[in-house]
Formats: structure tokens, sequence, C-alpha cells
């Protein structure tokens, strides 16, 4: 194809992209000259390099466009009408340029049905200006506007006869734009002529990262006397110029640019080990700007492939404002987090999906605005996209307030499509019964519309995720919405990593995932410690599962290991946080993470591997690999782990570190680890009984030691007990013999009617008992939970606890009402939000996170979006507390997050917030 | 040695000799990249035994099939180094380690014979025919089901 031609239809193709969005956003605001100003310079331009280009076809469509949009500017009224019609001429030249890039010339046949339907809206248009006696323009720029605008059309349309194409305030969506083209400038005529700073200015304004100023897309065309005469504007406009000039440059170009620096950098290293060796060379003062020179010109490469996601979204507002045309449903289109950067080629990969998700949120998702009312709704839905990095990868969710996912209608289908049966369709939870929907051919929409329901849908964006080694998950709720949430690794970046040995080989462990590095030693306050086959590493009066990483990856190599000392990464993944122990700990080196062989890509313990400095090859760990061994470790049937492991995977459901242990029944009882402060074995001839109860002197303090039924101290020997403790004072818990650690689904079946017990529940296949230590704990102190602060506040304060497990649940609320409140429970999400609908008023909502169905940030969105509950103050509790999910909360609209296990945190931000709001009553009466 | 068997008919194809296990394999020589001693090949843990781990070569990271396991033969006791024939695979790289290179041959493929009924089984897997030449048999590999390791077949193993 001719070069130049390509040129326009790239550029024409991304200008029309922008027209599209700023005809929305102009729709919106019509009063906003300046997003006028930018579309009748973009329509204008096509029509101008159409005209030169011998397409008299979209020429004329443009022309028909630019006149309607001339007449906004004299102050017609915008109309949505209008606006439509320009976006379906839009839509044709579109049309007309893709049958142009397939053919290489222009379609026959002409376009009077939609030039004529312009013209009419034009005279109609004119006739209602008319008749309204001298109506103010509607633009309230316009006293500078127009005179500003006149000139530019001019001033383009004489250079048209010169020298074509000179484009002002030309729109590229690519960073990368063309500058070194021949001598060609593309400095707009528009500067010299429209003398007002406006007539430059307005487009880079109202766009300012996306406007560019084109090079000359035609160079080998224009005449001498015309490229001359360009130099000359272009000498004059010289700074705007570089401070808008961008190059357009081929992906593979820069992939090949990537490899080069990489080996660059590979070789530079030879270079450093070389005169590393050989002190006192003169080659060291040269070599170390080489090295400084590679740094540099690395990061800029990798910057070349970054893009921010909204580039992705860009069609977005159109594409919803046209669908809510066409179904007739009022909806809004909410973006955040549109400036996180992804690589640019797993940009291209999710553009498609996401347009589908949105597309379908719009189309199934929300309901119409009658519906909306019946069910007690806002008539405008909202569609609500946001992308956010999180621990080394890019979240990104489409969520929308509608009707939800319809689990009957997708149980039959997918027992029609013959995908289950219904005896397993029985066993299924809501959450696996929605993930159908990705299977192939799956649409359970009744009817196909035009928009969507064709049954490509949900699998194909799968299929797109998982080819870049993303993940995708649905969650709905019948009535109140539902959100797909998809995870995208950085695999293509380039990743700080600490690199560590273990069993003689080194590896790689990405920095993101790391907390800290401990060196264990025995005798310290770090050491290693057993329990059975399990090690943990006491941290700051937490205890921390362990794993070896030569274990881990079956590479032991026999030589001794001291089982008391180590170097632990303290690794968190989600809300789980262990101890990766490893021989040795070398230095963090930027690495560029290459993907795994296909014939290796199986192996979930690495997510790819790397080239070091010194040309060796390693592999680089999966955190997320390691979390999920830690759930099968301890468990001596590895065939019971891949299941419990495959379940996790499925169910996504949470697993809960516990303690197991025996006392008093030969039945195990078990508790959270997280409750645990430590664990310790008392020498018996310390324990001493004071005043009828047995205490022990413990850390210059005098313990006192609580028995669950049925379990005698120790006299000789030494005696294990697990330690609670706030920041005051601790009590030890007597018991026969601490088992193991276990990762497990904490599900509690069935709950207990013994004291001191919340249930039981199914822990590595044996019936286990899971103890109430909030029972335990007053018996150490009476007023364990009472404290002064706590005692005063007024009793009439209510709290709505949700949390899905009944533990929480059951530890909380204890803390809660002895702290004064009144406390109502709710077991999720959607229950919470009958009772607030219920008509029960509360003062405020304490909620847990990860909770299926319906999470905690859903949960506080909903809360606000509710026009009765919108006041009502959210706290959320959980185990998840990283700074991405910080503000996540903070997006939902949450008014505190804290730590799950964080009692006095609690009881401080419900004081802190009961009294903000005293206060707030107070000035309001004052007032 | 490969001067004696004429190209008759004008179709002949190339092979690169190896020698793995003492059995003389040819590759066909449009699949051959390259031909290279393996330095500093990284062993990649949870993997099967038939990988031998990866390396660097000039910037890409090269799997290494060891061929003898994959051909279920013992591990080599010579003390040699061996070598690595490089192909590629839908743009990924591998290095088949071998015992011994040999020289290129021009063979006709009219001389090409179906795998004798009694092949080893393991050998006749990746077998795509045997030429025979002066006193030998040359096995031609059949270099795509070499690298038909299925993850799958990893995790079984």
């Amino acid at each position: 194809m001719d070069d130049l031609l390509r040129e326009f239809l790239t550029e024409t193709s991304e200008s029309l992209d922008t027209v599209d969005n700023q005809l929305v956003r102009f729709e919106q605001e019509p009063n906003n000259a300046k997003i006028l100003d930018n579309i009748f310079r973009l329509v204008h331009t096509i029509k101008g390099t159409c005209g030169f280009l011998g397409l008299p076809r979209l020429e004329a469509l443009a022309h028909a466009a630019e006149t309607l949009m001339g007449k906004f500017r004299d102050g017609m009224p915008v109309t949505g009408e209008a606006v439509t019609l320009i976006l379906t001429t839009i839509d044709r030249i579109k049309d007309l340029l893709a049958q142009l890039e397939a053919n290489e010339s222009e379609p026959e046949g002409e376009d009077r049905d939609l030039i004529s339907e312009l013209e009419a809206m034009v005279e109609r248009g004119m006739a209602a200006m008319a008749a309204g006696a001298a109506p103010p323009p509607l633009v309230p720029a316009a006293p500078a506007a127009p005179p500003a605008a006149p000139a530019v059309t001019q001033g383009s349309l004489i250079d048209q006869t010169l020298e074509r194409p000179l484009r002002p305030g030309e729109v590229s969506l690519d960073e990368l734009e063309r500058a070194f083209r021949e001598t060609a400038i593309e400095t707009p005529p528009a500067h010299e002529k429209a003398p007002e700073p406006k007539a430059a200015a307005p487009a880079p304004k109202a766009e300012p990262a996306k406007v560019e100023a084109k090079a000359e897309p035609k160079a080998e065309a224009p005449k001498k006397a015309a490229r001359a005469k360009a130099n000359a504007d272009g000498e004059v406009h010289e700074s705007d110029k570089v401070a808008n000039q961008s190059i357009r440059v081929n992906v593979d170009t820069l992939e090949h640019l990537m490899t080069m620096v990489s080996e660059l950098v590979l070789t530079r290293n030879q270079l450093l080990e070389i005169a590393r060796r050989n002190e006192d060379t003169e080659f060291k003062v040269p070599l170390q700007r080489l090295s400084n020179v590679t740094a540099e010109l690395q990061e800029g490469v990798m910057k070349t492939r970054m893009q921010p996601i909204g580039n992705a979204w860009q069609k977005l507002p159109r594409i919803v404002r046209d669908l809510a045309t066409e179904l007739g449903k009022q909806i809004e289109l909410e973006m955040h987090g549109a400036d996180t950067e992804l690589d640019r080629q797993v940009l291209d990969l999710i553009k498609d999906p996401l347009t589908h998700m949105v597309r379908n949120s719009a189309d199934h998702g929300l309901e119409t605005p009658a519906e909306r009312a019946a069910s007690g709704k806002a008539e405008q839905g909202t569609i609500r996209l946001s992308a956010y990095h999180e621990g080394g990868h890019i979240i990104i969710c489409i969520a929308d307030n509608g009707r939800g996912l319809n689990t009957e209608r997708i149980k039959a289908k997918a027992v029609a499509n013959g995908l289950v049966t219904e005896a397993e369709l029985e066993k299924m939870t809501e959450a696996q019964i929605h993930k159908f929907i990705f299977e192939p051919g799956f649409s359970t929409a009744a009817a196909v519309t035009s928009v969507s329901g064709r049954g490509v849908g949900m699998d194909v964006v799968r299929t797109n995720i998982d080819q870049i080694g993303g993940t995708i998950d649905i969650k709905s709720v019948a009535g109140e919405g539902s959100s797909v949430t998809i995870k995208i690794p950085l695999t293509l970046a380039i990743v700080s990593a600490l690199i560590v040995e273990a069993g003689g080989d080194r590896f790689a462990i990405p920095q993101l995932a790391v907390v800290e590095l401990v060196r264990a030693r025995a005798n310290s306050e770090h050491r290693i410690e057993r329990i059975k086959d399990t090690a943990v590493l006491r941290l700051r009066n937490k205890l921390l599962p362990l794993m070896h990483l030569k274990k881990l990856l079956k590479i032991d190599d026999g030589s001794s290991t001291d089982p008391e000392n180590g170097f632990i990464v303290v690794t968190q993944v989600g809300n789980q946080t262990f101890g990766i122990v490893v021989d040795c700990v070398f230095h963090t080196e930027e690495i560029v993470v290459k993907p795994m062989s296909t014939k290796l890509r199986h192996i979930d313990m690495f997510s790819g591997n790397t080239i070091l400095g010194d040309g060796a090859v390693i592999m680089i760990i999966d955190p997320n690999g390691i979390a999920k061994a830690l759930g099968a470790a301890g468990s001596a049937s590895q065939a019971v782990a891949d299941e419990h492991a495959a379940h996790h995977a499925v169910g996504g459901e949470q697993l809960t570190s516990l303690l197991v242990f025996r006392a008093g029944t030969a039945q195990p009882k078990a508790v959270p680890l997280a409750l645990v402060t430590r664990l310790e074995e008392i020498a018996a001839d310390k324990i001493e009984i004071s005043n009828g109860r047995y205490m022990v002197q413990y850390r210059d303090q005098l313990m006192p030691l609580v028995q669950m039924e049925g379990v005698s101290v120790q006299t000789t020997g030494s005696q294990p007990i697990l330690v609670f403790a706030d920041e005051t004072r601790a009590m030890g818990l007597v018991v026969d013999e601490i088992i193991d650690i276990v990762e497990e689904r904490l599900h509690i079946q069935v709950s207990g009617a013994k004291d001191g017990i919340l249930g039981s529940a199914v822990i590595k296949g044996q019936a286990t008992e899971v103890i109430d230590v909030g029972h335990f704990l007053p018996m150490a102190f009476a007023d364990w939970f009472i404290r002064k602060e706590m005692a005063t506040e007024a009793q009439t304060q209510s709290v709505l606890l949700v949390d899905d497990s009944p533990f929480f649940r059951n530890m909380l609320a204890p803390v809660l009402k002895s702290a004064g409140y009144k406390v109502r429970t709710a077991a999720s999400a959607i229950e919470g939000l009958a009772t607030l609908r219920s008509g029960h008023t509360f003062d405020i909502v304490v909620t847990d996170i990860e909770m299926p169905e319906m999470n905690g940030f859903e949960f506080a969105e909903a809360i606000r979006s509710d026009q009765n509950l919108n006041q009502l103050p959210v706290i959320a509790v959980s185990s998840l507390v990283s700074p991405a999910a910080i503000e996540r909360g903070r997006q939902a609209g949450l008014y505190d997050y804290i730590a799950k296990f964080d009692r006095p945190g609690l009881i401080a931000a419900l004081k802190e917030q009961i009294e903000e709001r005293a206060r707030a009553e107070a000035n309001r009466r004052a007032a | 040695m490969s001067s004696k068997i004429e190209a008759t008919d004008g179709a002949a194809s190339e092979f690169v000799t190896a020698v793995i296990g003492g059995q003389l394999f040819g590759l066909p020589i449009s699949r051959v990249q390259d031909v290279f001693m393996p330095e500093r090949v990284t062993r990649v843990p949870l993997s099967s035994a038939e990988i031998a781990g990866v390396l660097n070569l000039r910037g890409r990271i090269v799997t290494v099939i060891d061929m003898r396991a994959r051909l279920g033969l013992a591990r080599a006791d010579d003390g040699k180094p061996p070598m690595a024939v490089g192909v590629d695979l839908r743009g990924e790289s591998y290095g088949l380690l071998i015992d011994q290179i040999g020289e290129v041959l021009r063979l006709p493929e009219a001389s090409r014979e179906e795998n004798p009924v009694n092949l080893d089984p393991r050998m006749a897997k990746f077998a795509g025919g045997v030429h025979r030449l002066d006193g030998q048999l040359m096995v031609v590999l059949d270099v795509d089901r070499v690298l038909e390791l299925l993850p799958k077949a990893a995790i079984a193993a």
C-alpha cells in the first residue's frame, strides 16, 4: 500500500476515535467551546486530507458533518439527535476507511442519505435559531472562539492548495509519533494566521496527553517551494514543535531494541567483572560511565513499552453512550485509575475483552430505568471501571450495579449444554455456577441483541486473558450487580528481584512480594522452631509458617543445614504471610523477566526465568505458587494436598492458619494461629499456685494459666501452653500437646454446645473442635474485654457486624458488646444490606473484606449508593492490609480500615467515629 | 562415505548426523539452527527428567532436552562433554543434547525406509524412517515428536 495512504488511514482512524469521545463529552457539556473547537478541527482535517488524496466520497461526508458542527459553533442548540447523526456519519466514515484499507481505493457509491440528513439538520437548526429571535450563542466563549476559528479554517484551506496537509491540532492516540520525516514540518499555519493564543492553545489544553502536532504524512509529495515555506514556518515555531513531538515506532523495532539492550547489559556486566579482577585499569572510569548509560538506556526502552490503561478505555464512553441510547437505559461510566501503566502488548490483548465486558454490563447487567425504579434503585445505572497495581499484578475491575447474573438461567443453560448434571449442580455454590459463563458458547441472554448475546463472549474473554497469564473472576449478587476482576501479571516488565541461593542454585524472588529479610539464629529472638514437622519463626510475637525452598523444589542436596539458623525471606501474598528459608541471600538485581518455555510453564513455583548479569539463567520464584504449596505442606498425603489446593483454587475460599492441639479429650482442638501470640513450653517446676490459680512468671510478669476442661497441669517435665496477649497482659492456655499447624478453610459445621467451643470443623480430615478464645480470656482477667475508656460510651450506639466467618462473628461480637455497643451480626454482605434496608437503624457498620458473593468493598459501595444509607460510616476489618487494599477501601468510601486482629484499633476507630458524629451533630444543632 | 550414495532422482535431503548412545541419528538440516557446546546449564527443579535445564545462548533462553533420557537410554559415563543441536519450535528455542556431532549427509529420499518393526519402541516413537548407510543405520529423528514433551507427562513422571 502507498505509504501516504497508510499514514492517512492510521492517523484518521485514531482521530476518529478521539472525535467519538469528544462528541460524547460535548453532548454532556454543550457549552464547552474548547471541546467543540477540537472536534471541528479534527473533522476539518479529515476533510482536508481526503480532498488532497482524492477521496471525494469521504470528503463529502466529512464536509457535511463539518457544516453541521460549524452551526453548533454559531450557536445552534446541541441536541442528542444531532450528535447521534454526527456519530453515525463518523461510523460511515470508518466503514469507508475500512474498505479503503482493504481495497486501496475508495468504494463505489454515495452517501446522499446521510448527507441530506445532515443538511436537513442544519436547516432545522438554522430555522430554530432564526425563530428564537436572536438567541444568545450557546457557546459562552464564542466571542473569542469564532474569530479564531475562521482563521484556522481559512489558513488551512489556503495551504491545502500549496502544501496540503498542515493539520492543526491533529490528535493521535499513540505516544509514539513520527518526528524524523524528512524536513516536513507540522506547524499549523494557524499559529501565524490566528494571532490569538487561543487558536494554538485550545487543543493541547483540552487534551494535553493526546494532542500532538503531526509531521508531514506525504513528505514525498510537496513541491520544493512548499517545503521551503514549511521550513521557514518550522524555524519560527521550533519550540512548540519540540514540545509536541513524538514519533511512531513499530513494536517489533522496540522489541528488538529491548533484546539488544538486554545483551548490552550482559556485556556491560561482563566487562565490569573483568575490571573488578584487574584493579587500577584505565578502563575503570569509562566503564562506570558505560554502566550508567546502559542502565538509563534500559530504563528508557522499558518506558517506551508502557502505556496507560486509559488508552484501552478510549472507545468506551462512545460505546456506552450508543448502548444507552439503543437500549433506552441511563448509564454512567466511571473510570478510575486510567493512568495505571502496563505493557503495550498486554494492553492490546485486553482491549477487546474489556470492551466486551463493558457491553455485557450495559446490555445484560443494567436494568431499564423503569425496572431500576421498581426495585428501589436510582434510575441511572453505573458501570465502574477501575485499574490499579497490586503486588506485581494489575487488577482491572469492571463492575455494574445492575441485576446481577441470573443463577437459575445459568444452571439451566449449563445442564442444557451438558456441562454439568443436575446432581452436580446441587452441590455447587453460586460462585461456582457463575463461572460457567466462561465456558464456550455460553450466552444466557434470552434474546440475541445487536449488542451482545451472540454466545461468543466470556469464553473469548477468558482465552485472551489466559494467553497473557492472567486470571479472571466474576462475582455477582442478585439485584445488586456483578463485577468481573481481571488480574494480569506484569510478566513482560523488568522487575526488581532478590537473588537467593538454595540447594546450590540461585533463584530470583520478586522484590514486590518480599516484606523483609530475617537472619534466624539459635538463641536469638528470631529462631526457627518446629511444631511437629512444621517449621515456624517467631517474629515480633507472631508465629510465621516457614517453607524451605530447597525442599519445596526437591533439590535438597543433603548438605547439613542448621535447623535453627537460616536466612528467611518474609513474603506476603494476598493476606498470607510466610517465610521462605534459603541458604544464602545475595543482592537485589533488576531482572528482565522472560517467559518460561511452554514445556516448563506447568511448574507453578516459577513465574518465569531471567538471565543474570553473569550470563547464567535462573528461575524466578512465583510467590503465589509457594503460597499454594504452603496450604498443602504439613500434610502427609500429597493427594489430599493436591485436592485441597485444587479446591482452594476453584472455590477461591479463604484459608486460615490453624494451630491444632490436644487438650482434655482425644479429639483434636484448633485455634486460628493469628490469635495465638506465642507457643511456649514451660518447665513444670516454674508453675506456681497463687490464690488458687496457676501462675507462671513470664517475661517479668505473672501470667495466669487457664486450663481447658479435662486438662491437668503437668507436674514434671515441661508444660506446653498457648500464650494470648495484648499490649499489657498475657494469659496462658494449658494444653496437653501441640500437634500441628495447618492451612484450612475454616468452615465451622456444628456449633458448639459446650462453653469455650465455637463448634466443630473438619481439619485435615479429622473432626476438630475450634475453641472460642473469647471464652477463656476473661477467665484469666475478668475485665479482659472491658476497658475503662469504653465503659462510659453511650449504650445506645448500635453496630452491624458483617462477617462470613462464624468464628470472627463470634469473636468480635463479644468484644464489641463488652465495649458497650449493641451488636447485630450478619453472615454476608447481602444479609447485611437486607438488615440495613429492613428499617433497623445502625450507627456504624463493621465489615469483613474477604467475603464470598459480595466483598466488603462492594458492600461499602452498595451502602454509599443507597440514598437512605449513604451517611452510614463503614469500618472494614480485614486480614488483608496492604496499601492497595487501603486505597481500594478509600475509593469504596470506607471510614477506616483495620487489621482483623487489632482489637484495640477497632475499638479506637469506633470511638473516634462516634465522637466525630457527635461533634458533627452538635455543630449542626449549634448552627 | 556420503559420496557413495548418489542422488539419482534429485529428491534428496540433507541431514546433520549425531550419535546418541552409540546410535547414529540424522536431523533434517532445515530444522537445525546451530550446534553448540552447552555451557552453564541451569537445572529446572520440578521439571521432568528429560529436561536437562535451561541455558543462555546469545541472550536467548534455550530449553535443553536430554536426548538420552528422552530415548530412555542410560546416562553417558564416558566423561566427554555433550554437544547440543539447536532447534526452534513455535518461536521457542531448544537444545537437544547429543553425545557427538557428525558430518552432514545428503541422502536421496528414495533410500529412506520405513522404521524396522523391531526398532526399540522408545526410539521408534521419534523415528521418521531409517537410511541404510555403510555398515550402519541412520535413524531420521522427528524433531517435532521429540519436542512433544507434554507438561502432563512431566507431572505424571
